[in-house]
């Protein structure tokens, strides 16, 4: 009974503790924002793995979708509760932004499933590199069609999203920023979880090994791939909201192909088909970049390096396509990776 | 016009043509299988025998010509709507999912009759819940009588080619179709596993009552199990008949010619 | 009338940088299906070098315009053709030889090309380099449509290398082994061939024109910064892939077609719409060529 909940339990204990200290203030605020970005990560890093790793396609303009969530979920929020000189005075009373935050995360993520449409169905007809192409293009399209539209300020960028969080912490005084990307980062990896532990999942796997036998066998591929685009573009759109509300501010420019490479690299790193190891990844990503900060341009001399040197020795990534559960049995007791 | 239902034939096929760009694989072909059938089709390589099969499961769309299914034309319908009307197949060259347990190869095949989708994988409903048992313990219940139980586990990749290709059928009547199409079952296999494969396959028909049609090289799998072979050639059927009248045909002893399986 | 001749020919000269580049994709690709991501940083390599070796021969040495040029042309050429072959030796053969999966092979090029950009950035700073003039310009006048000698030779160095390509590929043993390739892998060391002496000599022609390219970009446009390299690379992958990655007309058609979509948008919207509407344009001709102008579709077989 109580192994059952263990995994549950031990999630809340984290999550609880998190927030705890950085009530308390023990964590400090470059802390905090480390461990945010992290669980930003790790979303960017498991969804893109759902149509890299478990649908065998390559995606690399994941960047471009979590731009569409970023802004969205900030105008959205901005125009509402927030006043700013593009849309004048709040519409609702800010004292709702608390109730109504994680509804703005989410309708980022919708509006960026929707643009996940673009690269879904081009993917009907197409496979591997002209699809590839298809998501490197789309990530160009959306950055450049944001840079175009002057009245949300350019690739100057957009700003406000601070006086929610100021509400947020006016109504309920909890750090609520770390709260919410705790919550959401669950929630993407539970759902994710889920579809593909599925048999209607599993049609995303065979679509990977082998999309001909999938389709005779009567997977419908084109829904299982609208489907699993869309989730994962959804769920970039989620982390895109996150960040621009983490950093108060978003410019098209952070969601460059520079930003796609990264996801990319987290992804095959961790290894393609793994949840757990685009966890992993993401999380010694992360900190890597923190730790390598004072290098400043070295720094991207010496990570590319470090994975160059790790792929050589590793070629499947961290854990290849297994799961914790598959190198610690014991772990499986607890929870079913699979 | 209406035929009685236990007239039906499970496949009709009429006036079929392929061409690919300046090339007729398949051309005027036509067919009616009844409930019940064991047909072969049969001809030397690159007569087309493949293409029908494929045009049949849906993967091509005709040039000409028509396919029924159980009475229900197929054109326009993409290839998992022709398998849901019931019909399932195997691959000359083994398809299975090399990287997915033996298990997870038949729960994937059951795709048609799910029942559930994105949204009940989700919030893992009651729908979803009864639904996966249920497949769970039909697709244990399938490896079951396949004597594939021991296997569940383990990828296809890592198991001995005859029990892939036992794999694969398993796979395609956990589909439960009216009509099974099996492209070259035998071959790859040594001559114990060809004798295991015709009881297979024998006991298979009696068993699911399902309507077989197999094309296959290998001359004496052909005999031994159908009742009525079709020859063709370059696309042309050049012949028709059960297999006595088929061994004797001139027109298939020229075709053959030189081709050492007869 | 004059407005359209001066844009073609616009277009025609900044179509042939991405052609040149585009080239190098396409070959990589058509030998090793292998997306050689850094291969855009090694354009901008090849600027590099070709600065410094132009600096060097007009400045240090004193040598008149013409012969630097004409020096700096093979020196450029067989450096940045090091640099290619040096990549595909360190970084990608022993990946190869391990049998990982092609991805992780193509991560390891975008790995490369971060590298490049910023061993460039650290070693020669943020600062903008100005290119010294080789050869005065000269702009001729004909009917109202003005171009220059520079642009000229620009439009003609693309076109000879795509002759000079096409002849390689299609005469000559190492270049039909080439094509070979991407038609079956392992029929090719039964032509007596090794395999990997064609991969080299894929990467050093692959490279060699990318200096090539960096050589005239630097002439016409003369202020080179670490990240030149970064977009044009990704827009020359994209216009090889337009065309139909693994085959070289299809980069220099594709190569041609994005310069003038990119010149044709300047010439009527504002040029903020350029990426917006050439990337649109290449997205529509993808939906309706899945493959490309020259790609052929691979027919799976069951
Ligand atoms: N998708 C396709 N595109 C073009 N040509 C094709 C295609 N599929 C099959 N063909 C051609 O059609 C002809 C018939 O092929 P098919 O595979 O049906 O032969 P087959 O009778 O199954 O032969 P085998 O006994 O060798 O399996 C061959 O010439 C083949 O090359
Ligand atoms: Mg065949």
């Amino acid at each position: 009974m109580l192994r059952r909940y263990s995994v549950h339990l031990s999630l809340a204990t984290v999550g609880g503790l998190i927030v705890y200290l950085a009530h308390q203030e023990y964590i400090s605020l470059y802390i905090m924002s480390v461990l945010m970005f992290m669980g930003v990560n790790i979303i960017m890093s498991t969804s893109l793995n759902l149509v890299n790793g478990y649908m065998g396609e390559f995606s690399c303009g994941h960047g471009g979708f979590m731009c569409v969530g970023a802004y969205v979920s900030s105008l959205l929020g901005v125009w509402l509760f927030a006043g700013d000189k593009v849309f004048g005075a709040p519409l609702l009373n800010p004292k709702y932004t608390l109730y109504a935050f994680p509804l703005l995360i989410l309708v980022g993520g919708i509006a960026a499933a929707l643009a996940g449409l673009l690269v879904a169905i081009p993917s009907y007809k197409t496979r591997g590199d002209y699809l590839a192409i298809i998501t490197l293009a789309s990530n160009y399209i959306i950055i450049s069609v944001i840079e175009n539209i002057g009245a949300i300020g350019g690739s100057r960028g957009f700003m406000g999203m601070k006086q929610l969080i100021n509400a947020m912490g006016k109504s309920v005084d909890l750090p609520w920023m770390p709260i919410w990307v705790f919550l959401f980062t669950v929630f993407c990896i539970w759902l994710m979880r889920r579809y593909i532990s599925s048999t209607f999942g599993k049609g995303v796997i065979a679509i990977c090994q082998d999309e001909v036998a999938a389709e005779i066998m009567s997977v419908n591929t084109n829904k299982i791939k609208t489907i699993t685009f869309m989730v994962s573009s959804g769920m970039a759109g989620i982390a895109g909201g996150l960040f621009a509300y983490i950093l108060g501010y978003v410019n098209p420019g952070s969601f460059n192909i520079l930003k796609s490479t990264e996801v990319l690299v987290m992804v095959y790193l961790g290894g393609m088909g793994s949840l757990s190891g685009s966890v992993l990844s993401a999380i010694l990503f992360t900190i890597l970049l923190e730790l390598l900060r004072p290098l400043q341009i070295v720094k991207w001399i010496v990570i590319p390096l470090l994975l160059i040197i790790l792929m050589q020795f590793r070629p499947e990534g961290i854990m290849g396509n297994r799961e914790l559960g598959d190198i610690f049995p014991k772990l499986k007791k607890f929870y079913r990776f699979k | 016009m209406s035929i009685p239902t236990e007239k039906r034939p499970v496949l009709e096929i009429r006036n079929l043509t392929q061409n690919f760009g300046g090339l007729r694989a398949v051309s005027d072909f036509n067919i009616q299988l009844m409930p019940g059938e064991l047909s072969g089709l049969i001809g030397p390589n690159g007569a087309g025998k493949t293409t029908v099969f494929n045009l049949v499961s849906g993967f091509y769309q005709p040039s000409e010509g028509a396919i029924l299914i159980d009475g229900v034309p197929t054109g326009g319908l993409k290839p998992h709507k022709v398998t849901a009307l019931g019909v399932a197949r195997t691959f000359q060259n083994i398809r299975l999912w090399n990287e997915m347990t033996v298990l997870d190869n038949i729960r994937v095949a059951q795709h048609y009759r799910l029942g559930y989708g994105f949204f009940h994988s989700a919030v893992r409903s009651k729908r979803y819940m009864r639904r996966e048992a249920e497949i769970a313990r039909e697709a244990a219940e399938l490896l079951d009588i396949f004597h594939l139980t021991q296997y569940a586990d383990e990828f296809p990749k890592n198991l001995p080619y005859g029990t892939q290709r036992k794999l694969e059928i398993a796979r395609a009547l956990s589909i439960h179709p009216k009509l099974l199409l099996l492209d070259e079952p035998a071959a790859g296999l040594n001559s114990s596993d060809i004798q295991e494969l015709i009881r297979l396959i024998r006991w298979i028909h009696e068993m699911f009552a399902v309507t077989i049609w197999m094309i296959e090289h290998q001359m004496d799998v052909i005999m031994q199990l159908c009742t009525r072979i079709k020859v063709i050639d370059f696309g042309e059927t050049i012949a028709e008949g059960n297999p006595e009248e088929i061994c004797n045909h001139p027109a298939v002893i020229t075709a053959y010619l030189g081709d050492d399986t007869i | 009338m004059e407005n359209l001749v001066q844009n073609i020919i616009n277009a025609l000269q900044w179509g042939s940088f991405y052609a040149l580049i585009a080239l190098g994709y396409t070959l990589v690709y058509g030998v090793l299906t292998l997306i050689n991501f850094a291969h855009g940083d090694v354009f901008m390599v090849g600027a590099y070098i070709a600065f410094f070796s132009a600096t060097f021969l007009l400045t240090t040495l004193g040598l008149p315009g013409w012969i630097a040029l004409a020096l700096c042309i093979p020196v450029t050429m067989i450096l940045t053709a090091m640099v290619g072959v040096t990549l595909e030796r360190i970084a990608y053969r022993p990946l190869r030889n391990k049998g990982a999966h092609r991805l992780y092979v193509v991560i390891t090029a975008l790995m490369c090309g971060l590298i490049l950009e910023h061993a460039n950035l650290a070693i020669f700073g943020a600062s903008r380099k100005a290119f010294p003039q080789l050869i005065a310009e000269h702009v001729y006048t004909i009917g109202g449509v003005t171009f220059t000698n520079l642009k000229i030779a620009v439009i003609a160095t693309a076109f000879l290398a795509f002759l000079f390509l096409h002849w390689m590929v299609t005469r000559t043993r190492v270049g039909m082994a080439m094509r070979a390739i991407s038609y079956d892998k392992f029929a090719v060391p039964l032509l007596g061939i090794p395999l990997d002496r064609i991969i080299v000599v894929t990467f050093i022609l692959g490279s060699g024109f990318a200096g090539l390219a960096g050589l005239l970009f630097a002439m016409s446009y003369p202020v080179l910064e670490p990240y030149m390299g970064a977009l044009i690379g990704w827009k020359a992958f994209i216009a090889a892939v337009v065309g139909g990655i693994g085959d070289i007309r299809g980069a220099f058609l594709g190569g041609f077609l994005l310069g003038a979509v990119e010149i044709m948008v300047v010439a009527f919207f504002p040029s903020t719409f350029r990426d917006l509407i050439a990337f649109t344009v290449l997205l529509l001709i993808l939906t309706w060529k899945p493959t490309g102008l020259f790609g052929i579709a691979k027919t799976t077989k069951i």
